[in-house]
């Protein structure tokens, strides 16, 4: 089948574009400030005036001077230097389910109803964003089974670090926080789950996973004690394996005294087949982002939706939306609560679009997501396992859910080309690089494809194509790897200076002053 | 669930029964739900979720989501104030345009060969920001001042060792709230203590009596916002980074870079590490939803080595004369560390660090001077107007830049009464501050920025007089 499909030609936009610190000339503006009206000049005077003496900028700061085209040119070409997930078939970076963001709920998000409002605007002001919040609220409660959310955390780490957080606070109120330190997490769980956990104090217990890809049940047992704080896990993890004794693992923590949080930032799979609550979770959280079609903004800004059962809600972060009845409302007063994780209520234009996006489908719209998402992933499995050189780990007893991490260890033992090839050749086939897995790579020469439920089949036939033509390359003639890409924007960089002091550069200035030093 | 009803859905190809019969038979089951073997009976959700009955058609769910958000009051069609944090600055048509790109606004994290784009976009921010800053390193940054100043706390402990800062009462609560979770630990010993630093309630300033009192050699860092919370210019940076010197500490400071066109860059009085927004640089507020914030320092190898978050250094390629982009010292970073790393960072404010970068090349040197000081004559004028009504104080002096308190003691009226008023006349009135800063009586804070026209503030006038009159 893969062999009927014919690769495109492909070759990737390259403007060869200057830093804008090269750009322009002295004079040129790139937009002009409304002065201040005369009236006000003559009755305020000179602004420097009211600046103090010692507080004033004597110097103008050594920015660009560029006309408005040509920075309008610059950006717009440098877009074209960036591949989105509307322009390619983006199977290849698993975990962050690439899904389509429909356009009218962007347009949605752009409407002056959104944009021109102020988060302390009076209440009675911003109805709309509090029904919109409070009612997508609902709506995730259904979903997970959990029964209150708040949209705060800005991105899925900060969401693990609300929830580590909250396990503090919970602990604290009880008086067990010197004692209950430790947070245990598996090793194909987020690794921002450990970081988090780590940065709000907690001892981080990595379970690691047995033969079959699974926590090990009794390593588990052991490491519980009366100090074990919680857990926090995905299901399925990284590898797309959903642990079916996830449940065990849940009650093997709560009979330790300790709280069980799902990172359910990608939930593709299980939306309306499994939940939280359930599993017997205590807490949970979406990205907004990845399940819930808010786009990904070339890394953010993304919205976690972070919930919590009944008894832990008195500690969530503040403002909760509440209804009356009648009216939306923003309770601060909750002397339980962590307090804050980020200013004010979150992303809420992800809030708009999740909210526009779950009305848009319903509950066999959502169903019917993970089941294709699914189905794409099996038969996708199904095309990439003939291409040579392709492996797949661990347990084959069960099918995978919405990604399935394979591996290239194969190929590059019979032709010396491993994930890190077959990525920067990828790029000549007009498809972004496959991600290999978050660290460690305990799986050797990993990559992890998630066909979401946006992709057709045709899509995923194609991504398996470009992937067996690469195979081919490997094992005909591995040079094409290895001085990939071919058709790219840019080349191979040099890694080197991004961890020498004296060549690294993070700015401009920074750039040329040290390579004035090395040229003198 | 065994028998297949058609459903079909324009964001989902595969929903075409043909296509999935094709696709089952390939991987050799005959009907989906067997991919969910996996999944133990007890816990598949039975039934169906309750959820409203969708709007397929794109039409309805555009008249139904609409119907909603013209509940919501817009900053646009109302004269607007209110300032602390979030600010309504003009946004350019060039900055929308470029965020509202198909291939920044849908791509993620890919590699420098399919994303040179964000990543050379990245690193002008951090060069434009860094000339703004006069500092040679600005990170990618994260999701707000307020993290990027938690983070900054954290990284000042772990350089100097020592647990304990000082932070000045006047900078933004909602800042104070994120340092102060940033900064509480589930171990006692890890936990950083932080000490509030006094101002002074006649000018704003910080207390530098209190400063010296509270400050020891267990002092990490000392930090303040410039301009303050409350709006006053702090024109003692360099004394509060010398105290903070001379007892081994770091000077730590806020700042909202809208203001360096004509503000010292805090660089220039001994800061060592600084954090702000870029809110301020052509993002929408969006009810709090555009916050991002930055962190900057000197290029010194102990600081690279504790910043939690992406640093993009230029470098070259296998191309001679090209222009090559990477991660600075990428071990440290929670994507390998995990909890050895520093800190962590995540999917962070990429959209609106490209249209902040946009901004800052919009603007040029001479843009942000005068911006700044278009804002700060329609500020005092502002004041100006306002101080002349009966019952109306303008606290602290006029040493400020766009924001500034105004308070209603005289008038004997709380700023909620004043404000609803304001709100008949389709004015967003200050900030009530009444809460926040009850030694401030009733105080509201007040933003004005280059929108303001001065027929609004004249409206804003009379709206008041009439309102106070009564």
């Amino acid at each position: 089948m893969k062999e009927d499909i014919k690769l495109k030609k492909y070759h990737s936009p390259v403007w060869s574009e200057p830093i804008i610190m090269e750009m322009g000339h002295q004079g040129e503006r790139g937009i002009l400030i409304p002065e201040a009206e005369e009236e006000i000049k003559a009755a305020v005077g000179d602004a420097q005036s009211y600046i103090p003496q010692n507080t004033r900028r004597t110097t103008l700061p050594k920015l660009p001077e560029i006309s408005q085209p040509q920075i309008l040119r610059h950006f717009l070409r440098l877009s074209q230097e960036n591949l989105g997930m509307e322009e390619n078939i983006e199977i290849g970076t698993g975990t962050a389910t690439m899904k389509y963001s429909p356009k009218i709920n962007e347009a949605l998000a752009r409407t002056p109803q959104m944009t021109e409002i102020h988060p302390y605007q009076d209440e009675r002001t911003i109805q709309g964003i509090l029904e919109i919040m409070y009612k997508l609220g609902l709506f995730l409660s259904e979903i997970s089974g959990l029964d209150q959310f708040i949209f705060q955390p800005s991105g899925g780490s900060l969401a693990t670090f609300t929830n580590a957080c909250l396990f503090r606070a919970y602990y604290a109120e009880r008086g067990e926080l010197e004692q209950r330190d430790e947070i245990i997490t598996t090793l194909f769980s987020h690794p921002c789950i450990s970081a988090t956990a780590h940065a709000a104090g907690f001892k981080v217990i990595t379970l690691m996973p047995n033969e079959e890809g699974y926590p090990d049940m009794e390593a588990l047992k052991s490491i519980c004690s009366e100090r074990t704080a919680g857990l926090m896990v995905t299901n399925p993890e990284d590898t797309g394996i959903y642990n079916p004794r996830i449940k065990e693992l849940v009650e093997i923590i709560h009979s330790a005294g300790g709280l069980c949080f799902y990172d359910q930032a990608n939930a593709n799979g299980i939306l309306g087949i499994t939940r939280a609550k359930e599993a017997g979770f205590d807490a949970c959280h979406f990205n907004l982002h990845k399940t819930f079609s808010s786009p990904h903004g070339s890394y953010g800004p993304g919205c976690a939706a972070y919930g919590v059962r009944e008894e832990l809600a008195k500690f969530l972060p503040i403002p909760v939306v509440l209804f009356d009845g009648e009216n939306y409302h923003l309770d601060y007063k909750r002397p339980y609560s962590i307090g804050k994780v980020r200013e004010f209520f979150g992303n809420i234009p992800a809030v708009l679009r999740a909210y526009a996006w779950i009305m848009g489908m319903g509950a066999e719209g959502l169903l019917e997501v993970s089941r294709v998402s699914v189905l794409n992933n099996n038969y996708l499995a199904k095309q990439l396992l003939e291409i040579r050189g392709v492996v797949r780990y661990y347990d084959d007893k069960n099918f995978r859910l919405e990604l399935t991490r394979y591996s290239w260890e194969k190929l590059k033992q019979d032709t010396g080309c491993g994930t890190d090839d077959v990525r920067r050749r990828m790029v000549d086939y007009g498809l972004q690089s496959h991600f290999m897995g978050h660290q460690p790579w305990i799986v050797p020469e990993p990559f992890t494809p998630e066909p979401c439920e946006s992709y057709s089949k045709e899509d995923c036939d194609y991504f398996a194509a470009v992937l067996q033509q690469i195979s081919k390359e490997a094992y005909t003639n591995p040079e094409i790897l290895k001085k990939a890409p071919h058709n790219a924007t840019t080349h191979q960089p040099n890694t080197a200076p991004l961890n020498d002091p004296k060549r690294w550069a993070m700015t401009w200035s920074a750039y040329l002053k040290k390579k004035n030093k090395r040229e003198d | 669930m065994s028998k297949e009803k058609p459903f079909s859905h324009p964001y989902i190809p595969n929903t075409v029964p043909e296509i999935k019969s094709e696709m089952l038979k390939r991987i050799g089951v005959s009907d989906i739900e067997e991919l969910f073997q996996a999944i133990p009976e007890n816990l598949r959700f039975k039934g169906k979720l309750k959820l409203p009955k969708p709007y397929l058609s794109e039409y309805e769910l555009k008249r139904h989501v609409l119907s909603i958000l013209s509940k919501n009051k817009t900053c646009e069609s109302n004269l607007n104030f209110l300032g602390g944090g979030c600010w309504q600055h003009y946004v350019p048509a060039v900055c929308n345009e470029i965020n509202g790109r198909s291939e920044f606004l849908t791509a993620y994290g890919g590699t420098s060969y399919n994303n040179l784009g964000r990543f050379q976009a990245h690193f002008e921010f951090q060069s434009l920001m860094g000339e703004l800053l006069d500092m040679d390193v600005v990170s990618v940054p994260t999701y707000s001042w307020g993290t990027a100043a938690g983070y900054a706390i954290r990284m000042a402990t772990r350089l100097t060792q020592r647990n304990e800062v000082l932070v000045s009462k006047t900078i933004n609560p909602e800042h104070l709230a994120v340092i102060k979770t940033f900064c509480s630990s589930a171990n006692g010993s890890n936990r950083i203590e932080i000490k509030l630093i006094d101002y002074h309630t006649k000018t704003g300033l910080t207390n530098l009596h209190d400063l010296r009192s509270k400050i020891s050699s267990s002092t990490a860092a000392i930090y303040i916002e410039n301009p303050t919370y409350l709006g006053t210019i702090e024109s003692q940076g360099q004394e509060i980074s010398d105290i903070a010197h001379t007892y081994g500490g770091i000077s730590l400071v806020g700042v909202d870079p809208i203001t360096l066109g004509v503000l010292k860059p805090p660089a220039h009085y001994g800061a060592d590490i600084v954090v702000g927004t870029a809110q301020t640089l052509g993002i929408h507020m969006n009810c709090g939803g555009g916050t991002i914030g930055f962190i900057a320092s000197r290029d010194e190898e102990p600081y690279i080595a504790e910043y939690p978050l992406f640093l993009y250094s230029i470098t070259d390629t296998l191309e001679e004369g090209e222009y090559g982009f990477g991660n600075c010292t990428f071990e440290r970073t929670s994507y390998v560390g995990r909890e050895k790393a520093k800190d962590w960072v995540g999917t962070v404010s990429g959209l609106w660090t490209i249209t902040a970068a946009v901004y800052m090349a919009l603007m040029g040197p001479q843009g942000f001077r005068d911006i700044g000081r278009s804002i700060i004559q329609r500020s005092h004028y502002a004041t100006k107007l306002l101080s002349e009504i009966k019952g109306v104080k303008i606290l602290f002096g006029d040493q400020f830049f766009k924001e500034f308190i105004v308070n209603f003691d005289e008038a004997n009226r709380t700023v909620r009464t004043v404000n609803d008023a304001l709100l008949n006349d389709n004015i967003f009135g200050g900030k009530d501050l009444s809460s926040e800063f009850p030694e401030l009586g009733n105080s509201s804070l007040y933003c004005i920025t280059e929108m303001h026209t001065e027929e609004d503030i004249h409206k804003l006038v009379h709206s008041l007089k009439k309102v106070l009159g009564k």
